[in-house]
């Protein structure tokens, strides 16, 4: 029993949340990466980004407070070294991507488009400090439907485009409609939260705490687009977490902040969610 | 060419298992823990540390990012097979918690992880330089060199004599120990920096393995330069997730193909060769050096 999602097919509704999985190298001790519904990988840019001074990351009680500027070898290594290594693995490979200009964007889809082993491209147009690093300002939900538009119209037919918006309420209905309109196959709900390090650096925020927030978006866009392809991402450590964004709306989620905590929650809740899956399927 | 052979990270997987405390004692200002990590110790390589969950297994209060800790030693204890020993300086909240469980505490433990210290391909001298808790790889690193027909020289540091890893047991494996103190309490008074020039010069060693602040690895790395020795040193940076996902721990290095660029602590490293990493932007990236 497989999962359509917007076109892409997924083996249960699990899938590591961008920048979470390292790799792919590293995550492999602890699961066989074919097991997951997906890998999404950390966002790629079209050059290499060195990614912001340290501290990057610290707690805060229930959450990661993180600034990691969106580190990345850039698309050429990336496509000659990590890609061929998670599809060897047998992984379902969705790469994240981002850019400073349209034409980046662009030329992101036209070369991921071409390459073997992309099962999707999932757009991060909810980076929590992503003005601040330097990537085109989409926080208004116009801008971003301009950025789908133009990656859509450079992917091939059947590659499927995953939009992931900002868990921001008040917008995030209206940000989910405009990103499916302009050609996204499935939206992704959401991100970090938009927060700031105790020196006051842009950062997002992640984790347990964000999980009731996320989860009320999720909430809102299935009320508001019945036949949206939704993933539901913030904050999903366990199987009831998991379980309650399927309830309310989400086709898959994705894990982040978990897996940073125990290696082997994404391993768990694939196997606990496929196997449910067959059982009702 | 290098003296040393450069271990593969893949070799060996870590594992993510439950773990239970069996034994620990105090030693000075620190806490030596006994664990019962299945798998694990049998994988271990001098280098490798672990990651502990802070919280016990399954509780709401765990804390999120891993706390990283020096394997110190790995040692059969009847009835259980081998075990993991780590040296826990109760410092912040983690490590306190740490310090406080009695025998019986079930623990989560991921390991072993991280690059280890590469061997040398001939029995050469070598010089090993560790400061306070982070002198706890450099134990068994030396009973490998020995084996290996290494001369172990060592240089051990700490604030006082609570903070210094038994000399005692290091004069076992080793050729020549130094002791520094920077209360002057053991040994000589002072800093691994006023004195490794001088511990190397004597020692002749080809290659120095360093553990400890990034202020003594970086002297230690000069030192090694000057004196035409390879250097391989155990960068600790704060780390989340320990195991190479987040991207927290930047070190910023120079690359085999000159190229500077920033790799993980915990994956990439933490031991790095010292010649590669760039020193004066890591020291600035980490704040005063500790
Ligand atoms: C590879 C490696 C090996 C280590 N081995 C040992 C060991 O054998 N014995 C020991 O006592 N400690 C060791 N440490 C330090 C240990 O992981 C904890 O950082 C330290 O115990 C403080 O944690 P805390 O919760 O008590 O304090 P806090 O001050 O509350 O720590 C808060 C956060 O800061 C991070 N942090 C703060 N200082 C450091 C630092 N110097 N290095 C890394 N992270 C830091 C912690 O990981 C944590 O996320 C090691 C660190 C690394 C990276
Ligand atoms: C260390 C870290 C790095 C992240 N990097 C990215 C990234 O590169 N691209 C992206 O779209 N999201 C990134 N995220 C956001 C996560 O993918 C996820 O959307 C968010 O953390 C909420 O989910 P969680 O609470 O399960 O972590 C990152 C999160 C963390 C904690
Ligand atoms: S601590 Fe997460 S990659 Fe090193």
């Amino acid at each position: 029993m497989s999962i359509d999602l917007g076109g892409l097919t997924l083996a249960n509704p699990v899938m590591v949340a961008s920048g979470c999985g390292g790799t792919g190298r590293e995550l492999a001790a602890y699961v066989d990466l074919h097991e997951l519904g997906a890998f999404v990988t950390r966002t790629i840019t079209l050059n290499p980004r060195a990614g912001g001074p340290v501290p990057r990351i610290l707690e805060t009680p229930s959450g990661l407070v993180h600034a990691v500027g969106l580190q990345n070898p850039g698309l050429e290594p990336f496509l000659a070294s990590e890609l061929p290594q998670l599809v060897q693995q047998g992984a379902r490979v969705v790469v994240s991507i981002a850019g400073t200009t349209l034409g980046e964007y662009a030329e992101l889809a036209r070369r991921l488009g071409r390459a073997p082993g992309v099962a999707a491209v999932e757009v991060n147009l909810s980076s929590p400090d992503a003005v601040a690093s330097g990537v085109l300002d989409v926080r208004e939900p116009f801008h971003a439907a301009n950025v789908v538009a133009a990656v859509h119209r450079e992917l091939p037919r059947g590659l499927p485009l995953l939009a992931k918006v900002r868990p921001d309420l008040i917008r995030v209905v209206e940000s989910a409609r405009t990103v499916l309109e302009a050609g996204a196959a499935a939206v992704v709900v959401g991100n970090a939260l938009p927060a700031a390090m105790p020196d006051g650096r842009p950062a997002g925020l992640s984790g347990p705490a964000i999980r009731p927030l996320a989860l009320r978006c999720v909430t809102e866009v299935r009320d508001a687009l019945p036949d949206a392809a939704i993933v539901g991402c913030g904050g999903i450590a366990d199987e009831a977490d998991a379980r309650s964004f399927l309830a309310a709306g989400a086709t898959a989620v994705q894990v982040g902040t978990a897996l940073l905590h125990d290696p082997t929650t994404a391993a768990r809740l694939a196997r606990a969610l496929t196997t449910d899956r067959e059982v009702i399927g | 060419m290098s003296p040393v052979a450069e271990p593969t990270t893949a070799t060996r997987t870590p594992l993510h298992v439950t773990g239970e405390l069996l034994a620990t004692k105090k030693v000075g200002a620190y806490r030596h823990l006994t664990l019962v990590a299945p798998g694990v110790p049998e994988r271990f390589r001098p280098g490798n540390f672990v990651a502990v969950s802070i919280g016990a297994p399954g509780s709401d209060t765990t804390r999120l990012a891993r706390r990283a800790f020096w394997i110190h030693q790995v040692k059969p204890v009847g009835g259980y097979g081998p075990t993991l020993q780590l040296v826990v300086e109760p410092t912040g909240p983690g490590s306190q918690w740490l310090a406080s469980l009695a025998p019986g505490a079930r623990l989560e433990v991921t390991g072993p992880l991280g690059r280890p210290f590469a061997l040398p391909k001939e029995p050469v001298s070598c010089l090993l330089v560790g400061e306070g808790y982070a002198a706890a790889p450099l134990f068994p690193l030396a009973e490998r060199l020995r084996e290996r027909g290494c001369a172990v020289n060592l240089l051990v540091a700490g604030a006082d004599e609570a903070h210094l890893l038994s000399a005692l047991e290091a004069r076992r494996s080793a050729r020549a120990v130094t002791v520094v103190t920077r209360d002057g309490s053991v040994g000589l008074r002072g800093e691994v920096a006023d004195v490794v020039d001088d511990v190397l010069g004597r020692s002749q060693a080809a290659v120095v393995y360093a553990a400890g602040p990034l202020a003594t690895l970086h002297a230690v790395a000069v030192a090694a330069e000057a004196h035409g020795a390879w250097s391989q040193t155990a960068v600790e940076q704060p780390l989340t997730c320990a195991t190479g996902l987040c991207q927290g721990c930047p070190v910023p290095v120079v690359g085999e193909d000159g190229v500077a660029r920033r790799v993980r602590a915990c994956a990439d490293g933490p031991v790095l060769r010292g010649d590669r990493v760039r020193w004066a932007e890591l020291l600035g990236e980490a704040g005063e050096p500790r």
